[in-house]
């Protein structure tokens, strides 16, 4: 058992991989409780895809350089974050049309420009799903370093964003500058998208916002009890799913999503067993 | 009910709670000429009156009446047309000791919070940013929570509430908040009358911390007899003062219209109302 686990820790890709992945299991699982409560989950995965023009762009500047991804995917994500948010604001539209005409029409440039380039389907497999085994250092640098900038700046707003996500007219009251703490919320959204987009690619993005979360909302009734249980149940798939990538030779990002939608699946049978018990017991004080 | 004082955040002065930028000596709140149209016609017409401090005052009328945007108006969460609202001699959008507690809470009752975390949040900006609750905080929420008699469920998620505990766990909210000013907008509607009782006692209770209540429902009974000032509303003001002064054959018939039926029955008037209970649309 111990050289099971072992084994693939030999790998120095692996140890990498593994570090990543328990840093975005954890950034995404915390901004992805205001998520899942706020009911957000359409537009994080259309923030997602939105990214991709800007990994594209940043990939054929840098010549397939790391770097240049970065910082391009990440002025691309707070721009459509912004951008999505003014026009659902001010459009005559729903908020969902906005932003799926906003999240289709970016996903497909991207794609447009990533074909641009010769062995084009190769790259976009790895943007699309992820390539967490290909963590370089400094990946793991810039990743680690935002993400604890986020996670700071969650802690800091804490109560802040409990107000806005829980009772908009109680933080109007309170004169809480809302629309800032809004914007504020939805570019830490959008950084922590692009810190995990190289573990499990844009179009598997949304799960680990929201399946995590998803989980500890059946099992607790304390929000921050549930950041903490989300970020363990992600912590959890993130190392689950590299090992099993390693021995099945399964896609790293599709075993990581995969364990985390059999967490979710077995929390939602299990309350909801406990829940009709409780249910069908007679009840004692009449 | 056992009813505690609040601890003070000022020394030892005028009122028990003071916020900064409120002018001595000026009404709680003065509204005056307030005008605002919506795209389907009149909200309200040419609204002016007084509230002194401690008052508590029913807001009575008919279904569209306005109420609920005289409310917004004056916690600030709406502009008018034209007039003025002032509170303590400054503009709404300046003071959070104003609590509105609106006819539909849209709250997540499945939200993961406990009844003690959503009082806390009252304390948000008294907390201020960056910072955790202190233990005053504490004593300020434990105060409120046990003010409403709901101390024994402080540890519940919210969803465990009946209905007119959720309105008390508000009105502790707007306590922790240290509001001068509560606006209410039909919290007893849909409670059954125990709950409504209870609900009443509490801001019996506020009297003593001299916080002044504006309290809009519908049952025009309940409104004479627990208040001491009405305000008879359809879209302009048309009475306000006593229940006697204020409910007479003359304005009933001018506020509700065909709608109402007044009987005089020897002792007094009494009213036959259809727009009672009805979800009020604006």
């Amino acid at each position: 058992m111990i050289d099971w686990l072992l084994t693939p820790l030999q790998y120095s890709f692996m140890v990498r991989g593994m570090l990543a992945a328990i840093v975005v299991g954890v950034v995404c699982a915390v901004l992805g409780t205001y998520v899942v409560l706020r009911g957000m989950a359409f537009f994080g995965d259309a923030l997602a895809h939105a990214v991709l023009p800007g990994v594209a762009v940043g990939y054929l500047v840098g010549g397939g350089a790391r770097g240049p991804v970065f910082w391009w995917a990440m002025a691309t994500a707070l721009l459509s974050a912004f951008g999505i948010g003014a026009v659902s604001r001010s459009a005559r539209l729903k908020e969902d049309t906005s932003i799926g005409i906003i999240f289709a029409g970016m996903f497909a440039l991207g794609v447009a420009l990533i074909s641009m380039v010769r062995n084009y389907s190769a790259d976009l497999t790895h943007f699309l799903f992820g390539d967490v085994l290909g963590v370089s250092n400094t990946d793991l640098v810039l990743t680690a370093a935002f993400g604890v900038l986020i996670l700071l700046v969650v802690l800091a707003f804490y109560k802040e964003f409990m107000v806005i996500s829980f009772d908009p007219t109680l933080a109007a009251t309170l004169r809480l500058p809302i629309r800032w703490l809004d914007y504020l919320l939805i570019a830490l959204i959008a950084m922590s998208i692009v810190v995990s987009l190289q573990t499990v690619g844009v179009t598997l993005m949304v799960a680990m916002l929201i399946t995590p979360a998803a989980a500890a909302s059946l099992l607790t009734r304390r929000l921050s009890r549930m950041m903490l249980i989300a970020a363990l149940v992600a912590v959890f798939s993130g190392i689950t799913g590299l090992y099993l990538s390693y021995y099945l030779n399964l896609a790293s990002g599709s075993a990581i999503v995969l364990t985390c939608t059999a967490i979710f699946a077995f929390t939602w049978v299990i309350t909801n067993l406990a829940r009709r018990k409780s249910r069908a017991r007679p009840s004692v004080n009449l | 009910m056992k009813v505690k004082s609040f601890p003070q955040t000022s020394p030892a002065g005028v009122t028990p709670r003071h916020h900064p930028g409120h002018i001595p000596g000026e009404p709680i709140l003065r509204v005056q000429h307030l005008n605002l149209t919506y795209e389907g016609g009149v909200a309200l017409q040419d609204v002016t009156f007084e509230l002194t401090s401690g008052e508590r005052m029913a807001v009575v009328g008919p279904n569209g009446a306005g109420k609920s945007t005289l409310f917004k108006i004056i916690a600030g969460l709406l502009k008018p047309d034209s007039g003025m609202v002032s509170v303590f001699g400054a503009a709404p959008s300046g003071h959070i000791c104003i609590s509105y507690l609106p006819q539909h809470s849209h709250v997540d009752w499945n939200f993961p919070v406990t009844v003690s975390d959503v009082v806390m949040m009252g304390r948000t900006r008294k907390i201020g940013f960056l910072r955790l609750p202190s233990a005053s905080d504490r004593e300020f929420v434990s105060l409120a929570l046990r003010t409403v008699g709901l101390n024994e469920l402080s540890q519940r998620q919210i969803s465990q509430l009946s209905g007119g505990q959720q309105q008390r766990m508000f009105i502790a909210r707007a306590l922790a908040q240290e509001a001068d000013l509560m606006l209410l907008d039909e919290p007893v509607t849909g409670l059954d009358t125990p709950s409504q009782e209870e609900l009443f006692t509490v801001l019996e209770s506020l009297k003593k911390e001299k916080v002044t209540v504006m309290f809009a429902l519908h049952d025009l009974k309940l409104a004479a007899r627990r208040f001491d000032r009405v305000m008879l509303l359809n879209h302009r003001l048309v009475g306000i003062g006593k229940p006697v002064e204020v409910f007479t054959r003359e304005h009933l018939s001018k506020a509700y219209g065909e709608h109402i039926q007044v009987l005089e029955n020897g002792h007094g008037l009494s009213m036959v109302d259809d727009t009672c209970c009805g979800e009020e649309k604006e």
